[in-house]
């Protein structure tokens, strides 16, 4: 097994405030990684440094056997498959659900380039595995929360990535919609053996495919090691400096 | 009624407002879908002023308009990017500033300031052949670059944080776009008119996005719009002697406020049909 990620050392900075650091972190090849913190501690920001959306201002990231710089961040982001936290999809874009599906093949198949027939049946099954089939022909802003969620986890999984990035995926759904989504998680992750970064400030929504974890607070990496291991009342409250009770009446079959 | 097809002037007034109009129906609907209307209200006074200058000092004005309107379509978008306020601040603080040039150098003309004027109003009646020409040829590049782009500007139009995470070029779409629009209006001063060009590039799209869901749809009908509109105000402007871009405004939001009434998007399926 080799690292498909390695970040060394790197600090990430928002104008005054410094949102991440000095986070070192390896991730092992096909390996299903949780990211764990309290809001504000660094998670998204974490992301941002493996896809090259955030400003590093210290310290390097390798991606795919490549160091991420000008050059090659193109090739990277295109194997990368990631699904933002918050989705600022404006509700009357004239675009329907595949077409968004599409864009996931459209920066796969280069500039001047079309679709063709097999890049087409990507993005049907892409639909299919996700359980948008029917609404494909819908346009985007007429979806609700939870389907939106579907359709961006499609519209990565049309790239065909060997990472994917899921940023709180289910923070915002129902039960229901959760469990779907996290069924759908482990699916892909069996079956396509992708390399998946999950975060998550819900301990409840970890998933069982999972077997490493992150936990952050206050722009460091406090903690790493295995999942078992990390649901543990002394870590957790103090990683959410709360009681722990309030820990359990949140999510009472995660902890042990 | 049909001698007006026998004078030269008249053709090529013609033919600017089929170039013309599909150019700014087709740009209207970046920016409209950008969310950033307003940038054609700071390039078009970035480019009056821009023709003032050059007057003053006596270059070429439609040179001297392409080059401010370039120049403040590359302020736009990296002041945006780098300070901390949104793309329409940006766009206000062009605004305000080219605004300011225009009338110091309107001050500062000496004698009637009618060639000047021209800029505010635009005279699609007296333009050469040049003009026509380059007319044509910025419409050429916009439609190549939509067409050989179209997925790429569809992403960016929807998404830019998501183009750019799935690594499309998203930087050189966005500024191609920003410098394409500066082309567009800065071409189209002396037809339409600095003041009104705005509405040309906005009441088209609005009118076409009440209409459709399909972005195909929306640049196509929004560039039919953008054509109809010109070309009923050049006609009505004729018939009746009145200034041609006013009418050719009043025309596109006419088109507009017919499409609002008819549109299906505002149909409200009370029974589901089994
Ligand atoms: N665009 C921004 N500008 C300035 N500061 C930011 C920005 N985004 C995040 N931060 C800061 O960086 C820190 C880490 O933010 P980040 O979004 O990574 O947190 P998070 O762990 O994802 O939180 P959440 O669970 O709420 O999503 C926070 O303290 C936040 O204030
Ligand atoms: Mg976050």
């Amino acid at each position: 097994m080799s690292a498909v990620v390695k970040i060394r050392d790197v600090s990430v900075s928002y104008r005054e405030n410094v949102a991440l650091k000095g986070a070192n972190l390896d991730i092992e090849e096909g390996s299903f990684l949780c990211v764990i913190g309290p809001n504000g501690a660094g998670k998204t920001t974490l992301l941002t440094v493996i896809n090259g959306l955030g400003k590093i201002i210290k310290g390097n990231v390798k991606v795919l056997g490549m160091v991420l710089n000008k050059r090659n961040i193109f090739a990277i982001r295109r194997n990368i498959g990631y699904v933002p936290q918050k989705q600022d999809i404006d509700p009357r874009f004239p675009i329907t659900v595949r077409e968004v599906v599409d864009i996931g093949r459209h920066c796969r198949i280069g500039l001047l380039r079309r679709m063709n027939e097999a890049d087409r049946e990507i993005v049907e099954s892409a639909m299919k595995v996700v359980g948008i089939s029917e609404l494909a022909a819908r346009p985007i802003g007429h979806l609700s929360g939870g389907e939106q969620q579907k359709v961006a986890i499609a519209r990565a999984l049309a790239q065909e990535p060997k990472i994917m990035l899921l940023d709180e995926p289910t923070s915002n759904l129902d039960p229901k919609a959760r469990c779907e989504i996290m069924e759908l998680i482990n699916k892909v992750y069996w079956e396509r053996r992708l390399t998946i970064v999950f975060v998550t400030h819900l301990l409840g929504h970890v998933s069982d495919r999972c077997r490493q974890a992150v936990l952050m607070k206050r722009g460091r990496i406090v903690w790493q090691g295995n999942i078992n291991k990390a649901l543990n009342r002394k870590l957790l409250a103090d990683l959410y400096e709360c009681p722990v009770e309030a820990l359990e009446r949140d999510m009472p079959l995660a902890i042990n | 009624m049909l001698e007006i097809f026998q004078y030269k002037f008249m053709w090529r007034a013609i033919l600017a407002s089929v170039f013309g109009g599909a150019s700014c129906g087709i740009v209207g609907v970046w920016v409209i879908l950008l969310g950033i209307p307003f940038v054609g209200v700071a390039m078009s006074h970035a480019a009056f002023a821009g023709a003032i200058v050059g007057l003053l000092f006596g270059f070429n004005p439609l040179a001297s308009a392409i080059i401010f309107c370039l120049i403040s379509s590359l302020f736009i978008g990296p002041m945006a990017e780098k300070a901390d306020f949104s793309f329409n601040t940006s766009v206000g603080i062009i605004f305000s500033f080219t605004l300011g040039i225009a009338f110091m150098g309107l001050g500062l003309i000496k004698g009637p300031k009618t060639e000047a004027l021209n800029y505010i109003w635009g005279s699609i009646l007296t333009i050469s052949d040049g003009d026509c020409i380059l007319l044509l040829a910025i419409f050429a590049c916009l439609s190549l670059f939509l067409v050989c782009f179209y997925k790429e500007i569809r992403a960016v139009l929807f998404n830019c944080e998501i183009a750019r995470a799935s690594g499309m070029p998203e930087k050189f779409i966005f500024y191609s776009l920003l410098l394409l629009c500066a082309m567009t209006v800065s071409l189209n001063l002396n037809t339409i008119g600095g003041l009104l060009i705005f509405s040309l590039i906005i009441a088209p799209p609005s009118a076409a996005y009440q209409l459709t869901y399909n972005l195909k749809m929306m640049f196509l009908l929004s560039a039919l719009f953008g054509v109809a509109s010109c070309l009923a105000g050049l006609f009505f402007s004729y018939l009746f002697n009145v200034p041609c871009g006013a009418v050719i405004i009043t025309c596109a939001s006419l088109i507009f406020v017919v499409c609002l009434v008819f549109s299906p998007k505002r149909k409200v399926k009370l029974y589901e049909q089994a």
